[in-house]
């Protein structure tokens, strides 16, 4: 019993040093490479938007990416409608820009999983990035959580939850937050059915401007080669 | 009496009026096809506004045969009240107007009857109208367009809303769309039946026809709230477009559409018994004024 209690005490000092004690450039680095592993994927998922004004069904959608930043993300049946920010929804967008200079930022917690924060600052006073937050899972050097600033389109955050690929890092789910503007039509230039009852669904309060983009991976496959014309 | 309906029929098929409101929906119909093939991104760019400063489109796939067909209707179930209101005022006065009434009445027909055949006969030009628009701004302009998934654009409150509608989920809001606009042009029929029994020419009820409808839906249509509140719910032309509630699909809590539904059945429902009492009340007043009517013409 006293021999348990010391390994399970090592373990979390273990744990903690790792966590704490990684230089965050190793870090940054080491889940690069493990992202880097991936030259090109085509996921097949199911994709929901969750934006105030826009009553959308829930999409099949095909991902298709091919190194270093080929990317795109097409609906299989149906009209879509995609973010603009969507290529940030591939990880391997996030370093695209190989000239930054790396901040530690110290440690947290996302969705109980402590993780190491880092700030990327590209040093490229004109690029639109103006900073990448990353969350790093410094034991299984996996990205949970990113937060992407940009001159022109406001924030990005992702979030990622890893299970079945995640020896590639890729993700099974990933929930993509992004800014949205209010969406307002002159009244009478549609000529609405009043139906008397049906004010607003949404309470004024709860208008944010934030749009979510939820999109549940089915299947990857994995550097099988993709076609270029599949990127037009 | 079913004699009577085939010769009320005839004489609409012999009227070269009626051929106006035919000639005229095809025209419409076809200059907003030419017009959208064209250049139907402008109108999308329009109603999407700055939606396109946030997410991407395929705008060729969202003006497609459906979206194409509600565009359509969205203008013309506004205007085709005025070609209802060609056959149906001409009802009884054209026959006053030829100097025929006298010679009707005097047939082994109650007046009754004689107004409900007159009524049966624009109820059928009028389903045959819709017919002849669900064929060119349904099924051809899904020749043209090809089909794909609807967007439907929306203010609702305060709030504008896109609602998309899964292309195997559209067809059938489309024929009970062209249902409601069935009875809802029953109504203008029946009114212009009812003004069509005081006047010993054609113009007068044809015209006073079109001017209440054009007169009510402006009212409608001012979108101030006194109006909305007071005067709204008592002019019929505000349940004339009812048949778009067959679009407004049901929404479940996470703001997805629910397929096969529609989001307030009992606000339609409501809006088809207004209509149908209207129609009763125009009838059952043209069938009064009618049977104590002194024929002189």
């Amino acid at each position: 019993m006293k021999n348990k209690t010391i390994y399970i005490l090592f373990f979390f000092i273990l744990v903690q040093q790792i966590t704490a004690g990684q230089n965050i450039n190793v870090l940054v680095a080491n889940a690069k490479s493990k992202i880097d592993q991936v030259k090109d994927y085509k996921a097949s998922g199911k994709m929901k938007t969750n934006v105030s004004f826009l009553k959308l069904p829930i999409a099949n959608v095909m991902l298709y990416f091919k190194n270093p930043n080929k990317f795109k993300l097409k609906s299989e049946k149906g009209v879509s409608f995609v973010p603009k920010g969507s290529l940030n929804i591939n990880l391997n967008s996030i370093f695209t820009e190989t000239d930054y200079t790396i901040i530690d930022a110290g440690t947290e917690k996302v969705d109980n999983i402590p993780v190491r924060v880092a700030k990327l600052l590209p040093n490229d006073d004109n690029n639109d990035l103006v900073l990448t937050t990353l969350y790093i899972d410094p034991i299984q050097l996996l990205i949970l959580k990113s937060k992407t600033t940009t001159k022109e389109n406001g924030t990005y955050e992702l979030k990622m939850n890893y299970h079945k690929y995640s020896k590639y890092g890729l993700p099974d789910k990933i929930l993509f937050s992004f800014n949205t503007k209010d969406y307002k039509l002159p009244k009478g230039i549609t000529f609405d059915f009043d139906d008397r009852t049906s004010k607003s669904s949404i309470p004024k309060t709860e208008k944010n401007k934030k749009g979510e983009l939820e999109i549940l991976f089915s299947n990857y496959e994995i550097n099988k080669g993709i076609s270029d014309d599949m990127f037009k | 009496m079913l004699s009577l309906l085939q010769i009320e029929l005839y004489k609409i098929y012999r009227r070269p009026r009626t051929y106006i409101a035919f000639a005229a929906i095809t025209a419409i119909v076809l200059i907003f096809q030419f017009a959208f093939k064209s250049d139907g991104q402008s109108y999308m760019n329009l109603m999407l506004q700055n939606v396109q400063d946030n997410f991407e489109l395929d705008k060729s796939k969202a003006i497609n045969g459906y979206f194409m067909c509600y565009i359509i209707l969205n203008t013309l179930l506004v205007q085709v009240p005025i070609l209802v209101a060609l056959i149906a005022g001409d009802a009884i006065s054209g026959e006053a107007n030829m100097g025929t009434l006298r010679l009707i009445v005097t047939k082994p027909f109650s007046r009754t009857q004689l107004i409900i055949v007159k009524f049966l006969a624009s109820f059928i030009f009028t389903i045959i109208l819709l017919v002849w628009m669900a064929i060119l701004a349904l099924f051809v302009s899904l020749l043209i367009f090809g089909s794909d998934d609807l967007l439907i654009f929306r203010v609702k409150g305060e709030e504008s809303q896109i609602l998309q509608i899964t292309q195997d989920d559209i067809l059938w809001r489309y024929f009970a769309a062209f249902g409601y606009a069935t009875i809802a042009l029953t109504v203008i029929a029946s009114l212009g039946i009812l003004l069509s029994v005081f006047a010993e020419n054609s113009i007068g009820p044809i015209v006073a026809t079109v001017c209440i409808v054009l007169f009510f839906t402006i009212v409608s249509n001012i979108n101030v709230p006194i109006i909305d509140k007071n005067i709204k719910p008592w002019l019929f032309t505000s349940y004339l477009v009812g048949w778009k509630g067959f679009f407004y699909i049901g929404i479940d809590a996470e703001g997805q559409p629910i397929k096969g539904s529609v989001e307030n059945w009992m606000a339609i429902r409501n809006s088809l018994y207004i209509l149908i009492a209207h129609i009763g009340f125009f009838l059952g007043a043209a069938i009064y004024s009618f049977r104590n009517k002194d024929i002189l013409s």
